[in-house]
């Protein structure tokens, strides 16, 4: 680390870096008006909502790749209204997949600058609060760009749900989480390794391949009127809680990992 | 272990080639499928043994990440002497028992549930942190060869009998995504130079054992192409191919043992010498150098 005992502002609270060492001070501090949890996890929030409302950079680069994506996949299997309702699922959920990578590279990386992530290192605030708060981050530019995208995909492809369609809702709720809480995770995992923005991917797409094919298959169900997606539903909440929790009990160990 | 390794050599490669004779040779030829069977002599004990080596990742990684805190460290041992408690007496309890799968046998679940606290308190008895970490890297390069071998087997097999290479079937994506995690994490080791290379290694391989129940599931609807497990999954098998099987198993064991052994050792030599070489740079250049040289662990001593 190249910074010599800084002192770090995190929400009004100014620790020095010993109390960061040692966790039973930064308790004391915190049960003497030290900012809570969430308003922790809110000022980090807040500070990157406002920072991508400035630069609308992710978002403007996201849009229009699954904008191209949709183009693509479209002149590429040119489907008739009942294929399209059948592939349909699959096509959006790559393409918010591919997408939501741009948005998850720029988590971390944007804090590599002027050594933020090492201010966020010794500060007293617990590693799980930046965590939720970057998550809850990605979390909304991805549903930003879906609730933008999904109009777009029904008049392309001509889509209309033949299944309950305001399922489609809490799938898409949970299928995102699922994408950006690991993709958050490995976000920063890949942040220390050689080529950083190929590596993502590598390490995300793997283990997301439960979270697409149940969200895939939910989507299609939906769409297709075909049963009940409640099977998939399950096992996409399964798959969230499962991963919020690891990553939540694990992230501090990456944080620290340098 | 160096003088017992040509020993060892030397019984495997007499326990492949005993192993080679019984599945070509003795094994009975199968009714149906005729000759091309015999694959099947390669292609289960090589699943087994890749499964195993995962197994010894995940555990080596887990134990790797409990052993930074005292508490976690204790708290992971008890964990997992719990579960295999709770793993072996689980099976014989009526309620549970029903639910088992047909033909699954309580006796079996109960031998898998014990194996894993036998596994995690053999490997913290004899591997430390470093060696942790290395056992996790030797097991995951060695399990994913392995791996290899039964996905490239399986489709040569699946030709001619099912007339198809490849389905997506419960247990060929499973496979597929389980070898596609590991492939993922050499390549995070690969990319990463860090010194916190482990740590991040050993948490993505925790990640990934905790997919792996769900990439099942997620497949679970679909149809099962694959044969149904002929070991304890109700199916017959001719004992004498089953002997054959359980020969092939020791030797294909027998033969990842030495592999990680052999690669266990060339990692530990590689660690010595960056750390050797990191130290020479440090003392600089000229006649410190020199004289540190002769003190380094390069004079293969001890190994």
């Amino acid at each position: 680390m190249s910074i010599a005992r800084p002192v770090v502002r995190t929400g009004g609270l100014v620790a020095e870096n010993k109390e960061a060492m040692n966790p039973s001070l930064s308790q004391t501090a915190r049960k003497e008006g030290a900012p809570s949890f969430w308003s922790l996890t809110w000022s980090t929030l807040a500070k990157d909502i406002r920072l991508e409302w400035r630069s609308k950079d992710a978002l403007n680069a996201m849009i229009f790749f699954s904008l191209l994506v949709v183009v693509i996949f479209s002149f590429s299997f040119d489907p008739n209204a009942e294929e399209s309702r059948a592939i349909a699922g699959g096509l959006i959920w790559v393409a918010f997949l591919f997408a939501s990578i741009v948005a998850l590279n720029q988590t971390w990386a944007r804090e590599l600058r002027n050594q933020v992530l090492d201010a966020y290192r010794v500060s007293p605030a617990p590693p799980t609060s930046l965590f939720l708060a970057k998550a809850l981050g990605n979390f909304i530019l991805v549903t930003v760009l879906e609730a933008v995208m999904a109009p777009l995909f029904i008049a392309f492809y001509n889509l209309r749900a033949l299944g309950p369609a305001w399922q489609l809702i809490p799938v898409a709720v949970l299928a995102t989480w699922a994408l950006v809480v690991n993709g958050t995770f490995f976000a920063a995992m890949s942040l220390r390794t050689r080529s950083r923005e190929i590596m993502l991917p590598l390490l995300l797409f793997p283990i997301s391949i439960p979270a697409v094919q149940s969200m895939v298959e939910a989507t299609r169900i939906i769409l297709m009127g075909d049963g009940s997606a409640r099977f998939d539903i399950v096992l996409l909440l399964t798959y969230d809680v499962v991963f919020t929790t690891a990553s939540l009990g694990l992230f501090e160990t990456v944080l620290h990992a340098e | 272990m160096k003088r017992l390794f040509p020993i060892f050599s030397i019984l495997t490669a007499g326990l492949l080639v005993f192993a080679f004779y019984q599945a070509i040779w003795v094994a009975p030829t199968e009714r149906t499928m005729g000759e091309v069977q015999r694959i099947f002599y390669y292609h289960v004990p090589s699943a087994w043994t890749a499964f195993l080596l995962f197994f010894i990742n995940f555990l080596a990684s887990l134990q790797f990440l409990a052993n930074a805190k005292p508490s976690t460290q204790r708290a992971a041992r008890w964990t997992v002497i719990a579960i295999g408690v709770l793993g072996a007496i689980a099976p014989y309890v009526p309620a549970v028992q029903s639910q088992l799968p047909a033909g699954l046998y309580p006796s079996s679940v109960a031998t898998t549930a014990l194996l894993i606290p036998a596994i995690y308190l053999l490997i913290g008895k004899f591997f430390s942190d470093q060696a942790l970490d290395m056992l996790a890297l030797t097991a995951a390069e060695v399990g994913v060869i392995f791996c290899s071998v039964v996905l490239v087997t399986g489709p040569i097999w699946a030709r001619p009998v099912w007339g198809i290479w490849w389905t997506w079937d419960l247990r060929l994506t499973t496979t597929l995504v389980l070898w596609l995690i590991y492939v993922s994490y050499l390549v995070l080791r690969r990319f990463s130079d860090s010194a916190q290379t482990p740590k991040l290694a050993a948490v993505l391989a925790v990640f990934g054992a905790l997919d792996i129940p769900l990439v099942y599931f997620s497949i679970w609807f679909f149809r099962t192409q694959h044969p149904q497990p002929v070991i304890g999954g109700g199916g017959s098998i001719d004992p004498r191919m089953m002997r054959v099987l359980l020969i092939n198993w020791l030797a294909f064991s027998c033969l990842a043992a030495l592999v990680c052994s052999a690669r266990f050792r060339l990692e530990k030599l590689k660690r010595q010498v960056e750390e050797a070489q990191a130290l020479e740079s440090l003392l600089g250049s000229g006649e410190s150098a020199t004289q540190s040289k002769a003190q380094l662990p390069l004079s293969r001593g001890q190994q």
